[in-house]
Formats: structure tokens, C-alpha cells, sequence
């Protein structure tokens, strides 16, 4: 059967390419439902929470998961399925500002690092020496406890720690993209270290920053769940599930299901964003695959 | 602190002497010395990150280590004792001199060195840390093994799978549920504590686990694409092809190699974990380094969370050298261009 040159075109789409690539992948398939569970939950949070999140009623304090309460109540009678809905808006919220600081700041400082060279990547890469020597974790509870906590310095703490993964991603990238030919061309026909940089380099090492972006998103909602836990992120009343866990600990025992939900809405939520982009590793580019 | 640095320093030096015997010596030699000297502005940088962590807290300093009833008067004199009016260039100086001679700050809670809280800290996250390591391991290893013999099987896709699993799941959430089904399910294990005199294992083993668990995810990663990459050597086929045993192919032929990057990665990981028992320490109320800096936290008891900031960071810093330079002396393929 003759291919026309409409269907050749069809076929050879990049994005057609990617998608069908993905989903082959039944684990990427599962990651990018999880996430577009939490969106749609964290979008639509005030329709269908059956309860407000932060409305107290004691008479229904710690109740057991039933009908009436999917997920049961907690010590404040607030219920526990309204909260964990309302607790995706702060986690994807989080997930997605720190990450994108993290992006914008790492792009930028990778790629003029690894065009430039010379002294200018020497004191960068020092400089992101300097924030590998704390453990992630440990500087962003460091940094929160001295900034206070709030919701706006958990993306600050994130973000600004974050970027130096991203600087040296894509200072790698753009070192092996930089010897290339078409590189050499661009420069021979004239054009400026910035277009180069913008037109050229950059999007040529894409891939791997949209995987490592996506993943980062997960570990952003970790972190800031461990920080919530601690008590140096979201702060009450606001439902986030760090914070949820936290307020669970001390009733662990008589009202599990105060730590169980808010921890499996967490888990659900990092796993969807490690599948997804695990899968578009494999995706966007089959030469990334280990 | 300035023991850890010394004996870190003696180590290199022992591997310096040694190297510069062996042929291809000098080359790790130089390389040991090109690492020390980038070193310095990192230990630096870090110095000036701590020290610069302080002058973002609110308020101001003396109040908040006396409390609001100190008279004016007294709080100029403690002021000027602490050298809080001097400039910013000279009190981190100050700070710097009194880091290099062992004083990390004085707990504005307990009035106690923070050195001397951290001393008293140490061996139970360092324990915690050890089994921690030890679970991930071991269970990591194995089930990467599997997962590379077995190829594209199910076990494979579930070792993925377990892989992702393991960095998805927040650790004290998992700590929690461990507690829940241990201690009131099953009733094996003991949940909070270290309980009384020495060390006794049975209360480090559910938090190791929880602690370890995202790491081992990591090593059944490792584990897999580095027997998958040995399992296809020459080496491999040599002894297959006289007869051996697969199990004696993989376990004595293909794993001693294949164990060289996680052995590696062991040794980084080691003090990652120690930087992310906060939250373990917490959960299974274990009395080490992550629940003073969580109680400090809570206080805000500044100077400690500093020190132990530092101290993470030193830790850190020269367990990843230690590393870098066993690998240089161990592996000779390793190019450090």
C-alpha cells in the first residue's frame, strides 16, 4: 500500500514518537495516571472534599473511617478524605514552584558553566561543591529553622537548594552538545554566545532536564512533607500531609488511620512522579535508557 | 572534630606512602593532593554557610539566649562578650577560629558545648546508620542480583518496581507503619528506644529498616546494571564455558566486581543517612544526633542546629574523600581528568 506524504509526515512527529514510546511502558502509563489523579484533586479540592478541611466539630473526633467519613476523622473532628484533598493542592504547589526555582536558577548558572568554561565554570562548580557537602535534607531543615517556617520559605529552602542538580546536569550536557558540529556551524555563520546557548545548546539537552525535573518534583513533595512533619513547613490550620502525619504521631495508636491516608496520598503522589519520569527517560530519548 | 579531620589527614597520608611504592602510585598520589587542595574553599564555603545560617534569625541573639528579662545594661555586656557588635568579617572570623580549635557553639537551652552534646550523640546514630547500611545492602544486592540473572522477567520488572517504590515512600511515614505492625500487630520487635546498657540490636532493626529502605532501592539499581554490564565480560563466558556452577559464576566470578560501585556508593551513602536520621531518630524516639537537632528545632536553639549543621557537613564532606580515594587506589581503570 503506497504511504502518502500526509502519513509519512504523521508518523514521524516527535511527540507521536514519544507518546507511543510511553505507553508501551505500563509502569510510565500508571505514573502519569497518579499524576493526573492529583491534579484533577488538587484542582478540583473545594468541589468534591465532602467536608471542610479545616472545620472543627469534636463530637466527631477521632472516629473511625464509615461512611459517613471515608477516612475517618481527626482528634479536631476535621474530616481526614477532605484534608488529604485539600493537603494535594499545597504538595503539588510545592513540588512544582521549588522545582521550577531549582530549574530556572540551575539552567541558567549549568549552561553558562559549561559554555563559557574557563574560570567561570571553576568557581560555579566550587560553588555547587560547597552545597553537596550538606546532606539535601539536613540544609534545608537548617535553612528553614532560621528562615521560620512558612509556606513561601519551604520553596525558597527547596528551590535555592535544589538548582545546583540541575547546574550540573546541564553543565554536562552542554559540554558534550558544545563540540558538536552544528555548534561549530552556528558559530562560523556568526551567531552570538547567547543564541547559540538559547537556540542551539539548550534545546538539545532537554531530555534529560524534563526527567530530572519530573523526578525532582517528587522528592520536592518529600522533602516538604518531612519539613511539615517537623514542624518547620506548612503551617496549621492549612491541610498538608506532612503536617497531617505529624498531628497523627501522637495518636498512632487508637486512630491509625490519621497517619495511614495522609502517608499513602504522599507515597502515591512521589511514586506517580518517579514512574512518569522514569518512562519519558525512556521516551524522549532510548539512548538515556541504563 | 579535629580528631575525625586528623585521622582523615593520617588515612590519606598512610595511602600516600603506600601509593608512591607502587608502580602508577604517583598518579593516585597527585590526585590525593589535588583533592585536598579543593577541599579548602569547600570547608570554607561551608564555614561561611553555617556562619552566615545565623544572621538570618529574627531577632535579636542575647534575648533569645536569656530570655526577655535581662536588663539593657547586662545585654551590651554579653553583647560585646559574645563580640556581637563587632563587623560581620570579624565575628566569622571569630567563628572560624573557634571551628578550627574544636568549639561549635554553646546551646542557648542547655548551656552545654555543642561538641560535647554531639560526642554524646554520636554513637547511637552512628549505630543506627550502620544497620541501616547493612539492611540495605544486603537486601539491595540480592534482589539486584536477581533482577540482572533474571532479565526482562517478572522478578525484573518487580525489582523495578521495588526500586521505585523505595524512593517513593517518605521514611518516617514507613517508620510509623513498621511501628504499627511490629508493635501492635505482631509484637516482635520493640518500637521506640534503645533500651537499657549497651548496644541491643532488636531496637535498631525497624528503624535501620525504614532508614535503609530508600537506599536499597538504590543498590538493587546499582547492583543490576553493573552485574548486567559484568555478566557480559569475557571473563564470565571463560568460566561458564568450563563448567562452573551459574551460581558459582555469579556469586564468586561476577559479583566481586560487579560489588566495586556499590561498595562505593556504601561508603557516600553512609553519611547521607546519618544527615536524614532526623527523622527516624524522631519517630522511634532513638537518642542520637537527629533527635537533638529536632528538639532544637522545636526550642530554637539555634547554636545547636548550626553545630550539627557543620558537623554534618565535615562528616560529609570528608567521607566522601576517604571514598574518592580508596576508589583511585582500588580501581586503577579510574581516570580523574
Amino acid at each position: 500500500m503506497a504511504i502518502t506524504e500526509n502519513e509519512l509526515y504523521v508518523i514521524s512527529s516527535p511527540m507521536r514518537d514519544i507518546w507511543s514510546r510511553l505507553k508501551r511502558n505500563k509502569l510510565a502509563l500508571l505514573g502519569l495516571f497518579l499524576v493526573v489523579l492529583l491534579c484533577s484533586i488538587a484542582i478540583f479540592a473545594g468541589v468534591i472534599s465532602p467536608y471542610d478541611p479545616t472545620g472543627q466539630a469534636m463530637k466527631e473526633s477521632l472516629r473511625a473511617p464509615s461512611a459517613g467519613h471515608l477516612m475517618g476523622t481527626d482528634v479536631l473532628g476535621r474530616d481526614i478524605l477532605s484534608r488529604v484533598f485539600h493537603g494535594a493542592r499545597a504538595s503539588l504547589i510545592v513540588g512544582v514552584v521549588a522545582t521550577g526555582i531549582s530549574l530556572v536558577i540551575g539552567v541558567f548558572v549549568g549552561a553558562v558553566s559549561g559554555y563559557y568554561g574557563g574560570w567561570v565554570d571553576s568557581l560555579i562548580m566550587r560553588i555547587t561543591d560547597i552545597f553537596f557537602a550538606f546532606p539535601f535534607f539536613l540544609l534545608a531543615i537548617a535553612i528553614m529553622t532560621f528562615l521560620g517556617p512558612s509556606f513561601i520559605n519551604v520553596f525558597i529552602a527547596l528551590g535555592l537548594i535544589g538548582w545546583t542538580n540541575f547546574a550540573r546536569l546541564v553543565r554536562g550536557q552542554v559540554l558534550s552538545v558544545k563540540a558538536s558540529e552544528y555548534v561549530e556551524a552556528a558559530r562560523a555563520v556568526g551567531a552570538s554566545n547567547s543564541r547559540i546557548i538559547w537556540k542551539h545548546v539548550l534545546p538539545n539537552t532537554l531530555a534529560p532536564i524534563i526527567v530530572y525535573a519530573t523526578m525532582n518534583i517528587g522528592s520536592a513533595i518529600l522533602s516538604e512533607a518531612g519539613l511539615s512533619f517537623l514542624g518547620i513547613g506548612v503551617q496549621p490550620p492549612n491541610p498538608s500531609w506532612g503536617l497531617m502525619l505529624s498531628e497523627g504521631t501522637t495518636y498512632i495508636w487508637n486512630a491509625p488511620w490519621m497517619v495511614i491516608w495522609p502517608g499513602v496520598a504522599i507515597f502515591l503522589t512521589v511514586l506517580g512522579f518517579n514512574l512518569l519520569g522514569d518512562g519519558l527517560r525512556d521516551a524522549l530519548d532510548p539512548r538515556l535508557k541504563e | 572534630m579535629l580528631a575525625i579531620i586528623t585521622d582523615a589527614l593520617v588515612s590519606v597520608s598512610k595511602y600516600t606512602k603506600r601509593d608512591t611504592l607502587r608502580k602508577g602510585g604517583e598518579f593516585v598520589t597527585r590526585y590525593i593532593i589535588r583533592r585536598l587542595i579543593q577541599l579548602i574553599p569547600v570547608l570554607i564555603g561551608i564555614s561561611i554557610i553555617t556562619f552566615l545560617m545565623m544572621s538570618f534569625v529574627p531577632g535579636d541573639p542575647v534575648t533569645l539566649m536569656l530570655g526577655q528579662h535581662i536588663t539593657p545594661q547586662a545585654a551590651e555586656n554579653i553583647r560585646q562578650e559574645l563580640g556581637l557588635d563587632q563587623s560581620l568579617v570579624i565575628r566569622y572570623l571569630h567563628y572560624l577560629g573557634n571551628i578550627v580549635q574544636g568549639d561549635f557553639g554553646r546551646s542557648y537551652i542547655q548551656h552545654q558545648e555543642v561538641t560535647q552534646m554531639l560526642r554524646d550523640k554520636i554513637p547511637v546514630t552512628f549505630q543506627l546508620t550502620l544497620v541501616a547500611i547493612f539492611i540495605a545492602v544486603i537486601f539491595g544486592v540480592l534482589i539486584g542480583i536477581l533482577s540482572s540473572v533474571k532479565q526482562y522477567s517478572f522478578w525484573d520488572s518487580f525489582a523495578t518496581f521495588f526500586a521505585m517504590t523505595g524512593v517513593s515512600i517518605p521514611t518516617f511515614w514507613l517508620g510509623m507503619m513498621l511501628q504499627l505492625i511490629f508493635g501492635v500487630v505482631l509484637h516482635i520487635l520493640p518500637v521506640s528506644g534503645i533500651g537499657g546498657g549497651g548496644f541491643q540490636l532488636q531496637y535498631y532493626i525497624l528503624p535501620g529498616f525504614a532508614l535503609g529502605f530508600s537506599s536499597m532501592a538504590m543498590y538493587v539499581r546499582l547492583t543490576r546494571s553493573s552485574m548486567l554490564e559484568v555478566i557480559r565480560q569475557d571473563y564470565i563466558r571463560t568460566a561458564r564455558a568450563k563448567g562452573l556452577s551459574g551460581r558459582v559464576v555469579i556469586f564468586k566470578h561476577a559479583m566481586r566486581n560487579a560489588l566495586i560501585p556499590v561498595a562505593t556508593q556504601a561508603g557516600i551513602d553512609f553519611a547521607g543517612l546519618m544527615g536524614g536520621a532526623i527523622l527516624t531518630e524522631t519517630i522511634f524516639s532513638l537518642p542520637g544526633i537527629g533527635s537533638m537537632l529536632y528538639f532544637s528545632i522545636s526550642r530554637r536553639d539555634y547554636p545547636v542546629v548550626q553545630g550539627v549543621t557543620l558537623f554534618m557537613a565535615l562528616v560529609f564532606v570528608i567521607i566522601n574523600l576517604l571514598v574518592d580515594i580508596s576508589y583511585a587506589v582500588l580501581d586503577p581503570r579510574i581516570r580523574y581528568d
